[in-house]
């Protein structure tokens, strides 16, 4: 076990459309975010907001390791993960007005959201929380005989929590099909890794529960990808939990209204250098796969989502106040 | 019909739920080779296997999350807490996980926690506690407690047959305290109906679990009194049952609400101030409320029962409010 480190590309099964699929996601996640900044500082977003930026290699490479019954239990910097999975942008950005269109009807704010009959099991603000669960989603799928992998992601911050080693303890001990991604982004809101931990790297924490860790460049997304890839197979071969550690930064604040002005100039501008959308742009460029036509139509589909989806989302009525007291309770016979 | 102990009845119908609904599986510490702190799920290994009777590691929000996780995805788990008390460990996944899942997504989360809880054990602070106050005051969880082994049964079956997360609160005074005829079969006590134990017309006693047998005995007790006091179980404390409430108070114009849980912010204080609000009108005495010390149990049994509603004190409420 321990600490493996990720093969190189060899046996890659991707093909040319599938590097422009991913590319497509993650450049979705960045123009989605962009305009959701902006509605922000606009005031037409109630509450907090935060963004997954420089987060795209870690939430589209892992989600494009799944399989088409596969699970996901995200978590606030993973927006193009919800979308892979099956949730319209129309949807998101109704999410983020607090709308009836939103997935919670403006019941939970901003990334607070999922779909379980997408199989998106929604993210709540105490970190971790959502890995015990993942773990229980995987224990139904195999009570069933079904062979589907669930996929989770977590921040460094909530590798400290007791939810966090009690979920990786009991997934491991279970040998259940989860795929555990930890998106170490340097900083869990101000606090800085040697808060966190006194590990050498957080990938080893994966000795202390039995199971397999590789730790990945989080700006890579094919080295995601492929460590995700191979976690998948894993997983759904039996061969239990696996945990993938993918470093990367977090450019802006922990929500936007942190100013960040606790990380250092330096810091940010070497990470900001290393844009993982601009190093797979120019991988693709540089290989032949991203044509400048190819890249004109990608930003104008993307644009005419942005403004179909937000126009959908500015559409959709504010919540009835008078429905206030509703669903709290499933009625008999809810599935 | 046959008899069975309250501990036998919770088995019975956890045994029946797993016979008839292949989706309902059991999850908790000591549960599967062990059969359990107190025994319930002895020889459910041998019947259902260990993919549906599942010894858990020593970790309640992992297992009370995986419960969630299953759940979510259509199961009925019924994750066992070894003692009510170990719910702290949990609280995120039950408050905030659990709890607001439906309120979130629209989707039912069909989970059972099965709580062993409650004092006369000689359990000390940490395994007697009655924190049932906590999940009513938490919307989007229902909370059962039962007093009899009929209810235990019932209530269990309607907890697994209910869409929503369902805390299950099992006394574990009341495991052997009595032998009682149950139905075979599936049986049914509907979530949030209170049943009157006992008819009377002199004041109403509200009551649940445990402490609603020493209501009962200090009743007996009274008896040719002239005093007839009505006794409730009220079964489900969210929802609770407003409507048998608000008639027995209509009935009798008198209340003494009985709980073993502390005092301060215990369900009793909800119940007087419903009575409060909508029977004022019908009141003909203060609203009374017998419930245990503002204190952590106690483990000594002479501090454990001065801590506790006892018979005698009981009897001596119902006589005064009689009387007021």
């Amino acid at each position: 076990m321990g600490a493996i480190q990720a093969t190189p590309a060899a046996g890659e099964a991707l093909a040319p459309n599938d590097l422009l699929q991913m590319l497509y996601y993650m450049r979705l996640q960045r123009a989605v975010e962009d305009r959701g900044v902006k509605l922000y500082y606009q005031g037409r977003i109630p509450g907090a907001y935060f963004t997954g930026w420089g987060h795209e290699a870690i939430a589209v490479g892992a989600t494009y390791a799944l399989g088409p019954r596969d699970l996901l239990a995200p978590m606030h910097r993973d927006l193009a993960a919800y979308i892979m999975r099956g949730i319209p942008v129309r949807r998101v950005f109704a999410q983020f007005l607090d709308r009836e269109g939103g997935l919670t009807r403006g019941r939970d704010g901003n990334i607070h959201m999922g779909d379980p009959r997408l199989g998106i099991f929604p993210f709540i603000s105490h970190m971790a929380a959502s890995l015990p669960v993942a773990a229980g989603m995987a224990l139904a799928c195999r009570q069933r005989g079904e062979d589907r992998v669930v996929l989770t992601f977590f921040g460094d911050g909530a590798s400290s929590t007791g939810a966090w080693h009690e979920g990786v303890n009991f997934a491991a001990v279970l040998r259940l099909p989860v795929v555990l991604v930890l998106e170490n982004n340097q900083y869990a809101y101000s606090t800085p890794l040697n808060r966190q931990t006194a590990c050498r790297a957080f990938v080893d924490k994966a000795v202390g529960y039995g199971i397999p860790g590789v730790a990945v460049d989080g700006n890579d997304i094919l080295a995601v990808y492929r460590a995700a890839r191979d976690a998948v197979g894993r997983a759904r071969g039996g061969g239990g939990p696996s945990l993938i550690e993918c470093t990367t930064m977090r450019v802006r604040g922990h929500s936007e209204a942190d100013r960040y002005a606790y990380v250092p100039k330096a810091l940010l501008e070497q990470w900001e250098a290393r844009d993982p959308i601009t190093l797979f742009e120019r991988r693709l460029r540089a290989e032949g796969h991203l044509t400048p036509e190819a890249d004109r139509a990608m930003q104008e589909r993307i644009a005419a989502e942005i403004e179909e989806g937000l126009a959908w989302a500015e559409a959709s009525p504010e919540p009835a106040a008078d429905s206030v007291a509703e669903g709290v309770y499933a009625e008999d016979g809810d599935e | 019909m046959p008899e069975m102990t309250y501990l036998e009845a919770i088995r019975d119908g956890l045994r029946e739920a797993m016979r008839h609904d292949p989706r309902v599986f059991v999850i908790g510490e000591d549960i599967g080779t062990h059969g359990g702190a107190f025994g319930i799920t002895q020889g459910f290994l041998e019947e259902f296997g260990a993919e549906r009777v599942i010894d858990a590691p020593l970790a309640e929000a992992a297992n009370v999350g995986a419960g969630i996780g299953a759940a979510v995805m259509g199961m009925r788990p019924v994750v066992e807490l070894q003692f009510a008390d170990f719910v702290t460990d949990a609280f995120t996944q039950v408050v905030n996980v659990a709890a607001k899942f439906h309120w979130r997504t629209g989707a039912a989360l069909p989970l059972v926690l099965r709580m062993p809880y409650g004092g006369d054990v000689k359990g000390g602070p940490f395994h007697s506690q009655c924190m049932e106050a906590w999940f009513v005051h938490t919307p989007g969880l229902k909370v059962v407690a039962p007093a009899f082994p009929e209810d235990a049964k019932g209530l269990l079956l309607a907890a697994i047959r209910d869409p929503n997360p369902v805390m299950y609160f099992e006394h574990k005074h009341l495991y052997r305290y009595q032998r009682a005829e149950v139905p075979t079969g599936e049986y049914l006590t509907p979530i949030g109906r209170a049943r009157v134990v006992r008819d009377g017309t002199s004041l109403s006693v509200f009551s649940y679990g445990w402490m609603l047998h020493k209501c009962l005995a200090a009743a007996d007790a009274i008896g040719g009194d002239g005093i007839a006091p009505e006794v409730i179980d009220l079964r489900s404390l969210a929802p609770l049952d407003r409507e048998a409430i608000l008639a027995s108070v209509r009935k009798t114009g008198k209340a003494l609400i009985v709980h073993e849980a502390n005092r301060t912010g215990g369900v009793g204080g909800e119940i007087a101030a419903l009575i409060g609000e909508e029977a004022f009108d019908s009141l003909d005495g203060p609203v009374v409320r017998l419930a245990s010390e503002d204190t952590p149990v106690p483990h000594s049994p002479v501090l454990e029962a001065a801590f506790q509603p006892q018979i005698p004190e009981i009897a001596d409420a119902i006589r005064r409010l009689a009387a007021y």
